[in-house]
């Protein structure tokens, strides 16, 4: 689903990918794991095509069309005055359907759809109805990138530290929300973490550790808890 | 206000003005005068959408209420320009939006005096500025030497789409009593980046994005008016032809 192949990508002409290469294939959950300044937001960032984010050597390709089917979680998801969380999705919904040559979902079947995904991540349907973002927790952010990924149904998600910020049972709930969404056959995920705590909640098929711009150690789940105990320092050498 | 002379750009009140326009305009009929009367509550809304120099002079009587909303959008050069007086305990209110592409040039000028105590006067504007558009707005709050617990605001922000569009924004205090309460405060700025690249990653195309944030920056003005839902369409069909 995901082919990335030597990518190399600077920012401010500082490179910060030096030859990365991972694939993802359909029904897998992949994580990544590293050191602050490693390049995992970076590798985000590229794949979800943010401006001055450059690629100079090497390539990304995805199955689908990014506007049909990519979602990137953010790490500091971003405040949004005034633009109301509702009516901001329901045009993103409906853009996507577009591009998939889909007809547009009313208004009464978008708040239903809506109200169903904010059920699963147990959040209040008002902080749907309020501008995006604006005054929450960072619990609450992240919470509410997940009701968005659940509405937008995306093939791949990219998640950028999801779980920083989220207290224990919040952790357990946006885990639960990300294995509802997007555990099936036709999805793949890869998750940016920091921790394994995460990990316990939605079980990755394979883990790798970015050091440095690069892939430098690939292996199944039992690879996150060698790093919880040993720290990066050891296993990245 | 009545311009007997043709002005020239060395007048402040036209500094910024398309001279060019006015003189082909010229000479301007007299302003529409408004008076509201003592206790009385007034309420407008203008679309400028032609391109006209509208010149309005109101006077707000003894503890009356004028609520005035503009939406200045059409024409080369359009200019929308108030003298307003406020007596004793009168409120007026100013929600104003001006949004110009091409080659407009687009200005609200405003002069609110009040010449009495205790009236209280609240200005927000917000321009959206495409192309080599221009977006003006000066406005001057004069206080009189007993216009005492005078409350005054004028809060005015203006989004620039284009480098080479231009906003001039001048809220101006002329105070002689001591015991007031004058806030005024003006910026000038761009679209967050961030925010765009946020709203764009959920799947929005770039104009939808733009689109979605300069509604919200200008929604806001029109609270409280008339015809307030026909004023929010307006403005967003305007802002569609610049995104």
């Amino acid at each position: 689903m995901l082919k990335i192949e030597n990518l190399h990508a600077t920012v401010a002409d500082k490179p910060i990918l030096k030859g990365l290469s991972l694939a993802i294939n359909a029904g897998e959950i992949h994580a990544i794991m590293g050191p602050n300044g490693a390049g995992k937001s970076t590798l985000s960032y590229v794949l979800g095509g943010r401006p001055g984010y450059e690629v100079t050597e090497g390539s990304a390709t995805f199955d689908e069309r990014a506007a049909a089917g990519l979602f990137l979680g953010f790490q500091y998801p971003v405040e949004i005055p005034g633009v109301s969380n509702v009516q901001f999705l329901r045009e993103a919904l409906n853009a996507q359907r577009k591009a998939r040559g889909l007809e547009p979902l009313s208004g009464g079947d978008f708040l239903k759809l809506a109200r169903e995904k904010a059920g699963l991540l147990k959040m209040d349907m008002d902080m749907l109805k309020r501008p995006v973002n604006v005054g929450f927790s960072g619990g609450e952010k992240k919470r509410n990138e997940m009701v968005q990924m659940g509405i937008l149904d995306p093939k791949l998600a990219i998640l950028d530290e999801t779980d920083s910020g989220l207290d224990i049972d919040a952790l357990r709930t946006v885990g639960d929300g990300i294995n509802a969404i997007m555990r099936r056959p036709d999805k793949a995920v890869l998750l940016i973490t920091h921790y394994q705590r995460l990990l316990d909640y939605v079980q990755p098929d394979f883990v790798h550790v970015l050091a440095a711009g690069r892939i430098v150690k690939s292996g199944g789940p039992e690879l996150a808890r060698e790093l919880e105990e040993h720290g990066y320092a050891e296993i990245a050498a | 206000m009545t311009t007997r002379a043709l002005p020239s750009r060395r007048d402040e009140a036209w500094r910024y003005s398309d001279i060019d326009a006015v003189t082909a305009a010229w000479p301007l009929p007299a302003p529409e005068s408004i008076i509201v009367p003592a206790g009385g509550d007034f309420r407008r809304a203008i679309v400028q959408d032609t391109g006209a120099i509208q010149q309005i002079e109101m006077s707000i009587g003894k503890g009356a209420a004028a609520s005035l909303h503009v939406l200045n959008i059409g024409g080369a050069y359009g200019r929308i320009e108030l003298a307003v007086t406020l007596h004793e305990g009168a409120d007026f209110h100013f929600g104003a939006a001006q949004i110009g592409g091409g080659q407009q040039n687009l200005e609200i000028v405003t002069t609110v005096t009040h010449a009495e105590p205790g009236a209280t006067s609240r200005q927000v504007v917000r321009s959206v500025l495409g192309g080599t558009a221009t977006g003006t707005y000066l406005g001057k709050v004069a206080v009189a030497r007993d216009a005492q617990q005078t409350d005054s605001e004028q809060d005015v922000k203006a989004m620039l789409l284009d480098r080479s569009a231009t906003a001039n924004a001048k809220p101006e205090l002329e105070i002689f009593a001591d015991d007031v309460k004058c806030a005024h405060g003006c910026a000038i700025g761009e679209l967050d980046a961030m925010a765009l690249y946020y709203l764009q990653s959920r799947g929005l195309p770039p104009g939808e994005a733009k689109k979605l944030m300069l509604q919200a920056f200008v929604a806001g003005v029109f609270g409280g008016a008339e015809d307030e839902e026909q004023l929010q369409a307006l403005a967003l069909a305007k802002l569609g032809e610049l995104v």
